[in-house]
């Protein structure tokens, strides 16, 4: 994929977040294209879900800046995050469980009725066509969604972060409750997203989930980039060497995490 | 759980349940009521030779005293489904009931002279909007200041119930506005009979417009109706219901005393037999049926209520999905600081003064009245009416026991009792319908 004469969707430079003492994320930047897929790697506490709540606008960062579309984006909640087309699909889901399907998927943006009370027919009118598309096999429209399958609460939360038009999807984990044909079903959804011009970032801590769907890969440890790299120019065991040891192989772009030999 | 119900042998409860979409739990909670009612009842006719319980006299009492504990606990429904609780209702109501009868018997009269009918309104607003600002001040320090809400408003219990000792140095301030004092009931404070049966006719036209509408509704979405006959059935209980409660309200005529005075002020006869005069629904219990309504339309027609829920159900995916969480917190304290408010202009006009005991323990029945309607402390869980019956249950065992003879020291034990036994029955409810 050649990207580079192109404006990226979403820049992120130099981002530093800190917990107490602990340097969450430090001074990490990465981009991300239309139409592209690129996948966030990293063990368990490398910073990659950190660095993507960032982005979200569920944590604000301590410095560094975000670029949308080449234009600097002040981001610090999720409202603002959705005012720039960013959805995300978080690991926990972040499903409010006591409701049903219909009320999850609006929570927030609400279809009101003429008088400004809440249009629940309509509302669920609409998630039944959502829904339909997305996993023909949901059918529990009126159950509160702690009631649901770990794949029908995945569908939830991946027909939310779809529904509203989102430009930039964040996946965090996004198979990690499902099993194979749903998982299936998501690769599906990733490649028709991608066509319709989303960038989409897949966050995971397994590479063979995200090596074959991204275009692109961006290793993190502790906090800080390794570097990435084009899936065509670097086999899985090269990868998994960037996500282990932090060496990156001759075919990637080395950032400020690299290991120093 | 199932997604293929029909694999199940269903029985005809399961399915009259179904077809009539009734809440078990709503009807659990009348069977209890019931069961009170009719136990207390059958106890005084057997034991002491009179049952006093199912007498419109009583029942016409019960609804006046449930009232303001009815109003404060629908407030406190969506207060517990955040998860937050509000221990300084009990005071906040005797502050707000000291500001007013401050208002209304010390300041009022000296700028727009005794019994100037606009006092009633000006002290009714400044009660109203000072329990909310209260409640606002204590959701701002538990919302923006990460302080618990059990810590503020255990703050609040103590420093509320100092302050409106402050205020009257420890005076009770009577009486109230003539006026007012209608707000809190007696024979004067009700609509009366014609009155009841007018309001009688428009709620359950309510009802049936209510139901007709929701059915339309679910056709224009192709949603599954209910079956004809389960609408009639509701329809036709609604309105037994209803005009029932007239029919009682109604039955309660005013004491003789009453009539005489009233009867000579208006050059009326008195026949030989006597007069009837009916008491008809009193204000208390219509104020707190429209709270009750509006606080469920609140609850589940508007946004707010939703976010409300929402946020019981999981705070944190509340505030990703771009709910701002802490105010909310503060709205729903202001909130139920409001309805505290309402509730003390109930309370002190009923006992037309504003004492210092005034609403003490008041926390205590408030929270149980909402938990024994089915309001649950892990969040997201909860429902206005259900709290309304909960408060019912209370001071149905509460008043009671008082008719019936008991000691006041077993009354608080058994009480105790029931909330403890209520919330276990309603864990097993819970697990078994999950």
């Amino acid at each position: 994929m050649e990207n580079n004469n192109q404006t990226p969707l979403v820049e992120l430079k130099d981002i530093s977040i800190a917990f107490g003492g602990v340097h969450a994320v430090d001074k990490a930047s990465c981009e991300l294209y239309p139409g592209e897929v690129v996948g966030l790697l990293g063990h368990n506490g490398a910073g990659k879900s950190t660095l993507i709540k960032i982005l979200s606008g569920a944590y604000t960062r301590d410095s560094g800046q975000i670029f949308i579309d080449g234009k600097e984006a002040a981001i610090t909640n999720p409202r603002q995050a959705k005012g720039y087309g960013i959805e995300t699909i978080y690991q926990t889901l972040a499903l409010a469980d006591n409701v049903d399907a219909a009320a999850n998927l609006y929570l927030g943006r609400e279809i009101l009725t003429r008088w400004g009370t809440l249009d629940d027919a309509a509302m669920e009118a609409e998630t039944r066509k959502v829904m339909n598309r997305l996993n023909p096999n949901f059918t529990r429209f009126k159950d509160p969604v702690k009631q649901l399958s770990g794949g029908q609460r995945q569908s939830v939360a991946i027909a939310r972060a779809i529904h509203f038009n989102a430009r930039i999807l964040i996946m965090d984990e996004p198979t990690a409750a499902l099993g194979p044909a749903e998982t299936e079903q998501v690769g599906q959804l990733i490649k028709q997203l991608k066509q319709d011009g989303i960038g989409i970032f897949l966050i995971s801590h397994d590479i063979h989930d995200v090596f074959d769907l991204a275009d692109r890969v961006v290793v993190m440890k502790n906090g800080a980039v390794v570097g990435s790299a084009h899936t065509s120019d670097v086999t899985k065991d090269e990868v998994l060497g960037m996500i282990i040891l932090g060496k990156c192989p001759p075919g990637a772009t080395p950032g400020p995490g690299a290991a120093q030999e | 759980m199932s997604d293929t119900p029909q694999d199940f042998k269903e029985s005809a409860f399961v399915r009259f349940l179904r077809a009539t979409e009734v809440d078990t739990r709503l009807l659990g909670m009348i069977g209890a009521l019931i069961l009170i009612w009719l136990g207390f009842h059958f106890y005084g006719h057997f034991v002491n030779g009179y049952g006093a319980f199912l007498t419109p006299r009583n029942l016409w009492n019960l609804s006046v005293q449930t009232s303001s504990i009815a109003v404060m606990a629908t407030g406190m429904v969506l207060v517990i489904v955040t998860r937050h609780i509000d221990l300084s209702v009990g005071s906040l109501l005797g502050f707000s009931a000291m500001i007013m009868g401050v208002m209304q018997v010390w300041i009022l009269p000296q700028y727009l002279g005794l019994g100037h009918p606009a006092i009633w309104p000006i002290t009714v607003l400044v009660g109203i909007a000072f329990g909310a600002m209260v409640g606002a001040f204590q959701g701002f320090l538990i919302a923006y200041l990460n302080i618990p809400a059990f810590i503020v408003t255990l703050g609040g219990l103590l420093i509320w119930r100092g302050a409106s000792y402050l205020v009257a140095r420890g005076e009770t301030i009577a009486p109230v506005d003539e006026t007012f004092a209608l707000i809190g009931g007696g024979p004067f404070g009700t609509i009366g009979a014609t009155g009841s049966w007018i309001l009688g006719v428009i709620v359950v036209l309510g009802i049936l417009f209510l139901l007709y509408s929701g059915r339309q509704q679910r056709k224009r979405f192709d949603f599954p109706t209910r079956p004809l006959w389960a609408e009639f059935l509701l329809g036709g209980v609604g309105t037994v219901v209803v005009l029932g409660a007239v029919m009682v309200m109604n039955a309660y005529p005013w004491p003789k005393g009453i009539v005489k005075k009233y009867a000579a002020a208006n050059d009326i006869v008195v026949p030989e037999g006597g007069l009837f005069i009916s008491h008809g629904f009193a204000f208390p219990i219509l104020i707190a049926i429209a709270v009750g309504i509006a606080m469920t339309f609140l609850a589940t027609r508007t946004r707010f209520g939703r976010y409300v829920f929402a946020i019981g159900g999981n705070p944190e995916a509340a505030e990703l999905a771009g709910i701002n969480t802490k105010k909310m917190t503060m709205l729903i304290f202001a909130l139920m600081g409001a309805l505290t408010g309402i509730a003390a202009v109930i309370a002190s006009a009923r006992l037309k003064s504003a004492t210092l005991a005034l609403g003490q323990f008041d926390e205590l029945y408030v929270i149980a009245a909402a938990v024994i309607g089915g309001t649950s402390f892990a969040g997201g869980i909860g429902t206005i009416y259900g709290a309304i019956l909960g408060a019912l249950v209370m001071q149905s065992l509460q008043s009671g026991m008082v008719l019936i003879g008991f000691d006041s020291s077993i009354q608080q034990m058994v009480v105790g009792g029931v909330l403890v036994v209520a919330v276990f029955l309603d864990n097993l409810y819970r697990r078994n319908s999950v």
